[in-house]
C-alpha cells in the first residue's frame, strides 16, 4: 500500500480504505493534519500553579505543557535540549522552580529557557551558546492558545489562526462552560483510559454518526428497559409503590441510545469549517437529564443567558481532529492516535466550579457507564471498529460510502444545518482532511521557530 | 450458619470466581447483598467511588443490565461468545467480626479474558467485604483493584 498522492483517497462522497490502514498515509497525518489542527492539549486546572506540569504525546510529538511563572501556559517539546531525554514522565507533575532532566541536571525555567547545566567549564571556548538549538533551551511545540481554561496548540502555521479555525465552537465551549454558574469547569476525577485496535478516524467518524445506535447499541438499551422494568415491577409487588422520581440516572442515561431514527434525525446537527462539527443542535439523548441548579444559573448569568445554557445539550461537539464534547453531562474524549490501526481514547470528567457535586457524580456516572474499558456501551462499539478496521482489507470494494444526505441540488458547504443522520458530518470531516493533508510548506513548524520569541496569551 | 470459619469464607470466594468462570450469571448475582457492590476503580488509591473514575461502580441494577446485556443475542461483542477465567492465590481472611457478622477477605488472582480472538491477561487483587445475611455469606462489597488500574485497557466484557 503505497500511494503517491494520499489526497486521491478521499473523494466527496467516498472515502479509500487505505486511509485507514496504510502505514505511509498515517505518517503523512502525523506530519500534516495533527500538526497543522489546533488540537486539545489539556485544560488549565490541571497545571494550577507554575511549574506545575502534564507531559502527553500530541500526534506523534512528545510534549509537556507547562504553567509558567507569569500565569501563562507554554507547550514544549518534552525532550532535554542536550541529549534528548525526557523532562517528565506521563502524567501529571510538579517542579520546583526549574525543570530539570533527570539524565545529567540540565536546568530550564518555566518557559523552556535554559538556565542551567553542570560543569559549565566544559563548555568554555566552545562554540556553544551563539549557535545551537540546546543552547536556546527547550523548543516549543508550536503556537499556544486558551479559551475558558481549555489549551490548544498547533505545530505548523500555515492555516488560519485560533479563534477563526475554531469560530462558532468557541460559542458552544462558552455555552458548555457557563453550566457553571462562575463560568469555570475543572477537571475532576481522574481519566479513563482505552486502546482501540481501529484507525483513529473510525472512532471519530462514530462520534457523529446517529444511524447506528438502533442496530449497534439494541443489546444494552434491551437490556436496560428490560432490567428497569423488572425492577420497578418487584417494587411495585413488595407494596412500594412506583418510584414518583422515576428511573435513576444512570438509567436515565442509558435508555436515549433506543431512541429511533426519527429522533436522531430531528435532533439536527451544524458542519462548522475545518472539520468541526455540533451533534444534537435541537435535542440529543442528554436533553432528559441536567446535572445543573437552573436557579443558580439564572442568579449568576441572568434569565436569558441561563435559558440558552439548559437548552444546549448537543450529542457531541466535535474539535476535529482531537476532541469531543458533551455538554450534559460534562464529560470529554480525546484521541491519541497511536499507529494505523491503533487510537488511544481518553474519557474525562469536568467539575463546574460553584455547583453542587451532583454534576460531578453524573459525569463520573456517565463515563462508566459509556467510555469505560468496561462500559456496558462501548463493546458493541469497539468490536464493531476493530472488525472494520480488518474487514477493510477486502479487495472487492475498496470504498467506503458516505452517501446518505448527499444531494446534488442541497450545498453543504460550512457552516450549514443539516439532519442528524446526514453523512454529511462524515463528508465534512473528510473535506478538512483533504485541506489538512496538503503538502507542507517548509518554514512553517514550530521546529522553525526555535530561536523566536515563545507567546501565550 | 453460625459463624463461619475461615475455610467458609475462603470456599465462598473461590466459588464466586468459579461462577464467574463458568457463566452462572444468576447464580453469581445472587451471591450480593440486596445492597451490595461491585466496583473496579481506575486507580489503585482510589477512596471515593462517586468523585472519582472508575471502570465500573454496579449496584443491584446495573448488574442486572450488564448480565442481561451478555445473554442478548444483539450483542454484539459476544460473537463468537467470549470466555473469563480466574487464576486465584489462596484468599486471606484480613478481619472477621463473627458478632457483627462482617468479614474482609484479600484474593490475589490473574484474571484472562478471550473475546473475538484476542486474549487480555490482568493481574489484580479482589477484596471482599462479606456479610452474614438470614444465616448466608453474602458480597456487601467486592472491590477489584487492578494492576493496570490507571493504564489503558482494551475492552473488558465480563466481571472480573
Amino acid at each position: 500500500m503505497e500511494h503517491s498522492d494520499p489526497l486521491a483517497l478521499v473523494r466527496p462522497h467516498e472515502v479509500h480504505r487505505d486511509l485507514y490502514r496504510c502505514p505511509r498515509v498515517f505518517e503523512l497525518e502525523m506530519q500534516r493534519l495533527w500538526a497543522r489542527a489546533w488540537l486539545y492539549v489539556g485544560h488549565d486546572s490541571q497545571v494550577p500553579e507554575p511549574g506545575d506540569h502534564v507531559a502527553l504525546n500530541l500526534g506523534a510529538q512528545p510534549v509537556l505543557m507547562v504553567r509558567r511563572d507569569d500565569g501563562g501556559i507554554v507547550v514544549l517539546h518534552n525532550r532535554c535540549a542536550h541529549r534528548g531525554a525526557p523532562l517528565a514522565p506521563e502524567g501529571p507533575g510538579r517542579a520546583q522552580r526549574l525543570l530539570r532532566c533527570p539524565y545529567h541536571g540540565w536546568a530550564y525555567r518555566f518557559d523552556g529557557r535554559l538556565a542551567g547545566l553542570p560543569q559549565r567549564a566544559g563548555y568554555d571556548g566552545v562554540d556553544f551558546e551563539a549557535s545551537t538549538a540546546a543552547a536556546r533551551g527547550l523548543t516549543p511545540y508550536g503556537e499556544v492558545a486558551v479559551h475558558r481554561g481549555f489549551v490548544f496548540a498547533r505545530a505548523r502555521f500555515d492555516g488560519p489562526g485560533f479563534e477563526a479555525a475554531l469560530g462558532e465552537l468557541l460559542g458552544a465551549l462558552d455555552l458548555i462552560c457557563d453550566r457553571s454558574p462562575r463560568g469555570r469547569l475543572r477537571v475532576a476525577g481522574g481519566v479513563l483510559r482505552s486502546v482501540v485496535r481501529a484507525n483513529w478516524k473510525l472512532y471519530l467518524e462514530n462520534v457523529n454518526d446517529a444511524v447506528h445506535p438502533p442496530s449497534t447499541h439494541a443489546s444494552v438499551t434491551d437490556a436496560a428497559g428490560a432490567a428497569w422494568k423488572a425492577e420497578a415491577a418487584s417494587a411495585a409487588g413488595a407494596g412500594v409503590g412506583p418510584n414518583a422520581e422515576g428511573p435513576p440516572l444512570a438509567m436515565r442515561q442509558l435508555l436515549p441510545f433506543g431512541s429511533g431514527f426519527e429522533f436522531f434525525d430531528r435532533m439536527g446537527a451544524r458542519l462548522l469549517p475545518h472539520g468541526h462539527s455540533i451533534l444534537g443542535t435541537q435535542h440529543s439523548i442528554h436533553s432528559g437529564y441536567s446535572a445543573q441548579d437552573a436557579q443558580a444559573l439564572r442568579d449568576a448569568h441572568g434569565e436569558q443567558r441561563a435559558c440558552q445554557v439548559l437548552a444546549f445539550a448537543p450529542q457531541n461537539v466535535v474539535f476535529y481532529p482531537s476532541m469531543a464534547l458533551k455538554g450534559s453531562p460534562q464529560v470529554m474524549r480525546v484521541l491519541r492516535p497511536l499507529a494505523p490501526d491503533r487510537t488511544l481514547v481518553e474519557a474525562w470528567a469536568f467539575e463546574p466550579e460553584g455547583a453542587g457535586p451532583q454534576a460531578l457524580q453524573g459525569a463520573l456516572l456517565y463515563n462508566r457507564q459509556v467510555f469505560s474499558p468496561l462500559s456496558m456501551v462501548a463493546h458493541d462499539d469497539l468490536h464493531l471498529f476493530e472488525g472494520q478496521q480488518r474487514s477493510l482489507a477486502a479487495d472487492g470494494n475498496p470504498w467506503v460510502s458516505l452517501h446518505r444526505g448527499a444531494r446534488p441540488d442541497v450545498d453543504q458547504a460550512p457552516p450549514c444545518d443539516v439532519g442528524g443522520l446526514d453523512e454529511g458530518l462524515l463528508r465534512n470531516q473528510y473535506r478538512a482532511w483533504l485541506d489538512m493533508m496538503r503538502p507542507v510548506v517548509p518554514g512553517t513548524s514550530g521546529a522553525d521557530l526555535a530561536s523566536a520569541p515563545r507567546t501565550a496569551p | 450458619m453460625t459463624a463461619p470459619i475461615r475455610e467458609q469464607l475462603v470456599d465462598f470466594v473461590v466459588h464466586e470466581a468459579r461462577l464467574l468462570d463458568e457463566q452462572r450469571w444468576d447464580e453469581w448475582s445472587a451471591l450480593f447483598a440486596d445492597d451490595g457492590w461491585y466496583w473496579l476503580p481506575a486507580s489503585p488509591a482510589a477512596t471515593d467511588p462517586l468523585r472519582e473514575a472508575a471502570h465500573l461502580y454496579d449496584d443491584r441494577l446495573l448488574r442486572e443490565v450488564r448480565l442481561r446485556r451478555l445473554r442478548s443475542p444483539q450483542a454484539h461483542s459476544q460473537r463468537p461468545p467470549g470466555r473469563g477465567h480466574h487464576l486465584l492465590q489462596t484468599p486471606t481472611v484480613l478481619a472477621g467480626d463473627a458478632v457483627a457478622g462482617i468479614f474482609e477477605l484479600l484474593t490475589p488472582f490473574f484474571y484472562t479474558e478471550l473475546r473475538a480472538g484476542h486474549t487480555t491477561t490482568l493481574p489484580g487483587t479482589a477484596r471482599h467485604t462479606l456479610v452474614l445475611i438470614d444465616g448466608a455469606l453474602r458480597i456487601r462489597l467486592k472491590r477489584v483493584d487492578l494492576l493496570h488500574a490507571d493504564q489503558p485497557l482494551p475492552a473488558v466484557e465480563f466481571y472480573l
